[in-house]
């Protein structure tokens, strides 16, 4: 079986000016922070980022590497607003797709399932259809109710980060919730998975159940040992959210 | 009894008559009511840590990570409590951002779940601050959608507003904003002076106070009083 570790940085240099980069996690929770630090690192630029928004968001604005914005929301969970978002939105630095969380979700889902849209009934009525005039609705062909064809949210590029990983993308998450990762790397072209820590196989079918393991081999094409790669945000059991560090983040971006 | 505590009931009457649905708090004073509910008339409610778990009442009962909760939305058992940095006369609500949406004067979450709650399930709204900045005519993005948007809704149903100065629902077949009642020591003039648009008053009437027993139990659920912190 193939060994997909790599670094960070390669992981950053297979990332080109201009691609849709779908980021895991959600909010200020378990998010592939290394491989965002990787990014900020590189020279990309002109980037679309798909994300449940949280910090990765707001670095990602302030370093200048985001054109636009797939999102339902960004927060740091203990901190509503991140500073850094507010500012790239406030002074229209980016365009953004504003959708309901559960339409980015759809949108994940139908890019899985390589469908070109999947009906949802969130959106319809609110400001969601008014802000994105691309958005298109479909009349059931049985008995006529009208929904929201929301788009497959096609992504170049997926980045996540789990607990544990062996080496060839067998990915587990150990903590209560998986968020939307495996999804994230179903509508992707390029898949990287950085982790806690890589141990073999065995070793993931006994460290959790068998729903634990998320991502298997298909779904993953890069594997990045990354220890405290989610920090500040929570990666739990591994570790709960460096509140401290968030709010030093917090602090240095409104000043 | 403080105004807090008749905030808290106020919040717990909203899930009168909900049976088995996951009830969906969002803030203290909702949830301190969710868990009153809970604790008396609506026992059957299901309730979440704000994480991946369902709480019963002794202790972790099932799993509901994000994913599962958007299936939880589109069947429609469910009834959520959102705030509102803007809720207007039909009940429309904005969380996104103030002004225009292209380029923002202030940044606020993003639609977040709004319009995918208030499409498919009961919702209600708490205002911890009841001004006219937060009751407007007009919102300046619908992320919770309102009366006069949801003609094609037909699971929309934004149930009722609790504010600290009193409780507001949206009767047909206009459904405009009423003021369905005052919290006890508020005046309806006082409601009026800081809503920023008319509110039908003919049949306001007074909030009720807790019981002894929902005074017990809601210093039992939150003996910190962080409710108190409005």
């Amino acid at each position: 079986m193939r060994d997909k570790t790599m670094t960070a940085a390669e992981v950053a240099a297979q990332v080109a000016d201009g691609m849709t980069v779908g980021i895991g996690g959600w909010g200020s929770r378990r998010k592939p922070m290394a491989l965002v630090q990787a990014l900020l690192d590189s020279p990309v630029r002109g980037l679309t980022v798909v994300s449940y928004g949280g910090p990765e968001v707001g670095m990602l604005c302030a370093a200048g590497k985001v054109a636009e914005l797939v999102y339902g929301f960004v927060s740091l969970d203990t901190i509503p607003y991140d500073p850094n978002f507010q500012r790239a939105r406030q002074s229209g630095q980016i365009a953004v797709r504003e959708l309901d969380e559960g339409m980015l979700h759809c949108g994940l889902q139908a890019a899985a399932h390589r469908l070109p849209f999947l009906p949802i009934r969130a959106g319809l009525g609110s400001d969601v259809l008014r802000l994105n005039p691309g958005l298109k609705t479909i009349r059931s062909p049985y008995g006529g109710e009208e929904l929201v064809a929301m788009p497959a949210l096609e992504l170049d590029v997926a980045l996540i980060h789990l607990n544990r990983a062996d080496r060839h993308g067998n990915g587990q998450y150990l903590g209560p919730d998986p968020y939307f990762d495996d999804l994230f790397c179903l509508a992707a072209k390029h898949r990287f998975l950085s982790c806690e820590r890589i141990v073999p196989t065995a070793e993931l079918i006994a460290g959790g159940p068998p729903q634990s393991l998320l991502t298997n081999r298909l779904m993953v094409d890069g594997v990045v040992e990354a220890p405290g790669g989610a920090g500040f945000t929570s990666c739990v059991p591994d570790y709960e959210r460096d509140e401290s560090a968030q709010r030093r983040y917090y602090e240095a971006a409104i000043s | 009894m403080s105004r807090a505590d008749v905030c808290v009931t106020a919040c717990a009457d909203l899930f009168a008559g909900d049976g088995e649905v996951l009830a969906s708090p969002m803030g203290p004073i909702p949830l301190l009511g969710a868990k009153l509910a809970r604790a008396t008339t609506e026992p059957d409610l299901l309730l979440s840590d704000g994480q991946a778990y369902l709480l019963g009442a002794e202790g972790v009962e099932g799993w509901l990570p994000y994913r599962k909760v958007f299936d939880v939305v589109a069947h429609g058992s469910r009834h959520v409590v959102m705030g509102a940095n803007q809720i207007d006369r039909f009940g429309n609500q904005n969380i996104s951002c103030i002004g225009e949406h292209a380029r923002p004067a202030r940044q606020l979450l993003g639609v977040r779940g709004a319009p995918g709650n208030t499409a498919n399930h009961k919702t209600s709204y708490w205002v911890p601050r009841h001004s006219k900045r937060v009751f407007v005519s007009d919102v300046d993005v619908v992320s919770g959608v309102g009366y006069n948007n949801a003609a094609e809704l037909r699971f929309h149903h934004v149930h009722r507003v609790v504010s600290n100065l009193g409780v507001f629902d949206f009767p047909a077949p206009e459904h405009r904003m009423r003021l369905l009642s005052v919290h006890p020591g508020v005046t309806v003039q006082e409601v009026l002076d800081n809503t920023g648009f008319d509110l039908d008053t003919s049949g306001t009437g007074l909030t009720r106070e807790p019981t002894e027993r929902e005074l017990a139990l809601i210093e039992q659920l939150d003996p910190q009083r962080s409710r108190e912190k409005l």
